[in-house]
């Protein structure tokens, strides 16, 4: 090499090149197959163009932030979400109450707090239950077609056109007003987007070469599934698990607020929102807070899922 | 030639696909041929003459809706569940698209493995190690480098990925391979690397192939005997040279004609035959020979009635009425 | 000098990738006359399509950067770089036009195919609706499509792949422009459809004289329809010359490898077909020298350090490669490689 670069010199200072320097080298020694990119797989991919758009980071920061005030906030705060203490009713936001207390003196800092982890708990157990009735179903239709196909799209059409409220009303009075009972009320409808979706990808992903390929080579039905038909929508999927769990946290609070939620002493975001629009007209800031705990994670949601789903577009992949 | 011993005997095969409720599309319909052991049968055609969906009911990858594919003495369609898993070790295929052949997510070592995973080739304590041995020897064979095991599709371009394709064929070990257009996604410059592999591989390996394509030289320079598909069925089927030098039905006729010819002043004195509109829909074809709706030299009788496919001479089969 | 019709000097066109700048075109000089057909031959990956591409002003605007120091786009006279967004729209269509590889993709499909036509004949001309379809009706009766009145009122799906693009073709020609830019006009055709549609492509040309420019990394597709070509490697031009020069006298070994690795029919069965190694090198870091060394079997040390400068060998041909030099090893290099004379035309 370094006499390469000692002839790049003659080359260059004085345009005079050496006899030598026209001696064959053919391609010895270069690799014409070389790949000179730095290695990436598909997340670290998929991480690098989601961290690379500014909204997705700040809803990361965002739900981050959420998470850690909603499990960390009431040990600092050092009050208890059901201690009533009439002394302190209906106190504006002070640096003993951050928040401010509610009509019974309890500390609205804490109660959104532990409301928050109610709140997000049944949006996370929602998404669950409607991703694992989802997929499956959805999976299972695109897979199998036919008979199976038909049964469970109808079965989803049937499901997707009941009326939503109705269904939560019967059931909680079958079932009492417990969170199971909410958390059932709101999947059970849920998962009919999530099949069709799955379905879809299915479907397509089915008709691609490397499916028959592994087919061709004897692949049985559960390894393609496994290695190749779920690999391939768990982009999707993933958006949408994001995309639907402030879904799911609108559709507790906006329960707990006409009632059929969540019940006191427990308590959520909705449930405090509720018990603040009463307070309205004199003290605002009981409904402020709940609603705007809401507001932050929904947004922090919908901005880290339309990140995700920028990141994982094929097409804007460059 | 030397006695020529039959790997794959093709008998009256059909492939029906149902589309919407009475309509069916007749994509291979009535076809029957040998494939020696060994040698390379090109099957050449327009797209929709149902040359692919013919390799892939050879193959076993779809039911055959009639008809027989005798390989080594058995009937590969009747095979149960775990005789078609075996089958699969023996007969291969290189798909078209180099892009959406290869899984995304997976690193080229397990494409390439996937094989030598789904039939556990290897047992035993070593089976890791002896795995790994193997694949690096596959992408030496290929022309690619131990590097590459760890990389992703994406991360090669369309020669190098198509030869991860015939790498995952070769895994294990088959004995036939159909190739489905493997070059006609390919740069010109790039396809003459993958032909010269796929022939180097026949020498070494006495693989025999089913070259499925649409360019008439590729399948001349790369197959023993060549068939001419049209519309779900053979028109002409003949050795390769024969069938350049003496063409006898119209269909390989214009085909020929219509191929470029690198050399502009050979360009510019040939006379194309002309072919008019495109190949009809497969679904409801017309009665009688199914060229004849394009063929200039058409008579009354081609229109009523199907010719024949039959032995004009030694080895080259022809199925027109004008050929006598 | 007043055939010219369009004069490309030193295009340089890079793009922002994750892992830095890929100079997809890399000084990219040539010229188009009236009535002529010039092909842009090379591989996926040269910078042929986006050299068309930035001719067209279709390159995406974030990503892209074009080089404008001492280049430009010369279309009789007006610089195409120089041009906003409204007025490079204006010449789109009008002045050139282009038709691409896909006829699935490049129509509407929700658009009768007399629609679409009239449409673009519409925007860019000042008449009645009534005229342009009459206009469209014309088009479709000049790439030959048959039943040309019926077909107007047709939806693409019901048109084949050849079909539709002979109307791609017409729709490009509705507003009768003066160069006609055609990316791999027939890769995604039958071979009995490709040749059909090359010779509409000839055939149009010379009706209409306009310029055409051909864009194939196929050189058995242009023998027959183009009057000069250059071929691209690694955004740059390795060599140009007339039809018979560079398939009778190849001056570069690219050229050379891209005519030999194509089978004849007359050849041998089964013979290795002369063919590249490896893959064209990445833009994002392109060799040092001739960035064609890593694949030539005749590279010689100093392939690998400069660069080699454009040599012309008559009026019209041009190449850059060191074995011209005279000071070359050309033992073992094929002699049409190296002749210096005329000894083309067989």
């Amino acid at each position: 090499m370094n006499s390469f670069e000692s002839n790049l010199n003659v080359v260059q200072n004085e345009k005079i090149i050496d006899k030598n320097m026209f001696e064959r080298v053919g391609t010895k020694g270069l690799s014409g197959e070389e790949i000179s990119k730095p290695s990436l797989t598909y997340w670290s991919d998929v991480w690098r163009r989601f961290r690379s758009n500014g909204l997705s980071i700040l809803g990361l920061i965002l739900l981050v932030l959420v998470v850690a005030t909603i499990f960390v906030g009431p040990l600092i705060s050092e009050h208890d979400y059901q201690y009533i203490n009439t002394d302190v009713k209906d106190l504006k936001p002070n640096s003993e109450y951050w928040f401010g207390t509610d009509d019974m003196g309890r500390d609205l800092f804490t109660r959104v707090c532990y409301g928050g982890r109610i709140s997000l708990l049944i949006g996370l157990c929602c998404t669950l239950v409607k991703f694992i009735i989802g997929s499956l179903l959805g999976a299972l239709a695109g897979l199998k077609g036919g008979v199976i196909d038909n049964i469970i799209m109808r079965l989803a059409e049937f499901i997707g056109n009941l009326p939503y409220l109705i269904i939560v009303l019967i059931l909680s009075v079958v079932l009492g007003r417990s969170i199971f009972a909410l958390v059932l009320a709101m999947s059970i409808t849920s998962w009919v987007g999530t099949t069709r979706m799955v379905r879809g990808q299915i479907l397509q992903i089915r008709e691609q070469d490397y499916v028959e390929a592994a087919a061709a080579l004897g692949s049985s039905t559960g390894r393609i599934i496994m290695k190749h038909l779920l690999p391939n929508t768990l982009g999707i999927i993933m958006v949408e698990i994001t995309m639907s769990v402030p879904g799911f946290i609108f559709g507790e609070a906006f329960l707990s607020y006409i009632g059929l939620g969540v019940q006191a002493p427990k308590t959520s975001w909705g449930a405090l929102a509720s018990a603040g629009q009463e307070q309205l007209m004199f003290y605002p800031h009981q409904l402020f807070f709940p609603c705007l705990m809401i507001v932050i994670t929904m947004l922090a949601f919908h901005l880290i899922g339309d990140g995700l789903s920028d990141a994982l577009d094929p097409k804007l992949r460059k | 030639m030397e006695s020529k011993e039959v790997l794959i005997e093709v008998k009256n095969l059909k492939k029906y696909f149902k589309v919407g409720r009475k309509q069916v599309l007749k994509a291979v319909d009535n076809v029957s041929f040998n494939i020696y052991k060994g040698e390379t049968l090109g099957l050449v055609g327009e797209s929709g003459c149902g040359k692919t969906t013919c390799g892939k009911t050879i193959m076993g990858l779809y039911d055959a809706t009639d008809g027989e594919v005798i390989y080594e003495g058995e009937n590969i369609h009747s095979f149960n569940t775990q005789e078609k898993r075996e089958f699969t070790k023996k007969a291969q295929i290189i798909f078209q698209d180099p892009y959406s052949s290869l899984n995304p997510r997976m690193t080229v070592g397990d494409i390439i493995g996937e094989g030598i995973d789904i039939h556990h080739i290897y047992k035993g304590a070593n089976r890791k190690k002896e795995r790994q041995e193997k694949i690096f020897e596959l992408l030496d064979t290929v022309g690619l480098n131990k590097e590459h095991t760890s990389r992703f599709p994406h991360e090669f371009s369309g020669g190098q990925r198509q030869r991860i394709g015939i790498a995952r064929a070769l895994a294990i070990n088959p004995n036939f391979i159909v190739c489905d257009e493997p070059i006609s996604a390919l740069d010109v410059s790039i396809q003459a690397q993958v032909v010269n592999l796929l022939i180097e591989l026949q020498r070494e390996r006495g693989l025999t192939y089913l070259f499925i394509a649409h360019d008439l030289s590729m399948i001349k320079h790369i197959s023993d005997r060549v068939g001419v598909m049209y519309l779900g069925g053979l028109v002409e089927f003949t050795t390769s040279d024969e069938l350049y030098r003496n063409p006898l039905h119209p269909y390989t006729q214009a085909l020929l004609s219509a191929i470029p010819v690198p050399d502009p002043e050979e360009e510019r004195v040939k006379k194309r035959i002309p072919i008019d509109g495109e190949i009809p829909s497969p679904i409801n074809p017309p009665p009688g020979c199914k060229f004849a709706s394009r063929c200039s030299l058409a008579i009354d009788k081609c229109k009523e009635k199907m010719p024949e496919f039959k032995e004009i001479s030694h080895e080259h089969f022809v199925a027109c009425h004008l050929v006598k | 000098m007043n055939n010219r019709l369009l004069e490309v000097k030193n295009l340089q066109v890079s793009f922002n990738t994750y892992a830095g700048t890929a100079q997809a075109v890399r000084g990219v000089d040539f010229h188009l006359n009236r009535g002529e057909n010039l092909a842009i031959v090379g591989e996926s990956g040269c910078g042929k399509t986006v050299t068309s591409k930035a001719i067209m002003g279709l390159l995406p605007s974030p990503q892209t950067i074009i080089g404008k120091e001492n280049s430009y786009i010369n279309l009789e006279g007006q610089n195409l770089l120089e041009l906003d967004d409204d007025k490079m729209a204006e010449i789109r269509g009008r002045d050139i036009s282009m038709i691409f590889q896909d006829p699935m993709t490049s129509l509407n499909p929700t658009m009768k195919i007399g629609e679409q036509i009239s449409e673009s004949v519409f925007l860019h001309n000042n008449i009645s609706k009534e005229e342009a379809r009459k206009v469209a009706l014309n088009m479709l009766e000049l790439v030959r499509i048959p039943n040309a009145k019926l077909r107007m009122n047709q939806y693409p799906f019901e048109f084949s792949g050849g079909m539709r693009q002979r109307a791609m073709i017409a729709i490009a020609l509705a507003c009768n422009p003066k160069i006609l830019i055609a990316d791999e006009p027939t890769t995604a055709l039958d071979v009995t459809i490709q040749a059909q549609i090359m010779d509409l492509i000839s055939d149009l040309q010379k009706e209409l004289n306009m310029g055409v420019i051909l864009v194939t990394h196929d050189l058995g597709v242009v023998a027959s329809v183009s009057h000069r070509i250059q071929v691209m490697y690694a955004g740059q031009i390795v060599e140009r010359g007339t039809v018979d020069e560079i398939f009778y006298n190849p001056k570069h070994p690219y050229t050379f490898a891209l005519l030999k690795s194509v089978p004849k029919l007359s050849s041998n069965n089964k013979e290795t077909l002369y063919s590249l190694t490896g893959t064209p090198p990445d833009l994002i870091n392109p060799p040092k020298g001739c960035p064609f060394a890593a694949r030539c079997e005749f590279g010689m040390k100093i392939c690998r350090v400069e660069e080699p400068k454009p040599m012309s060998f008559g009026d019209t041909q041009e190449a850059s490669c060191w074995l011209h030099d005279s000071r070359a090893d050309i033992t073992g290099v094929p002699r049409e490689l190296i002749s210096r004379g005329e000894t083309y035309g067989k």
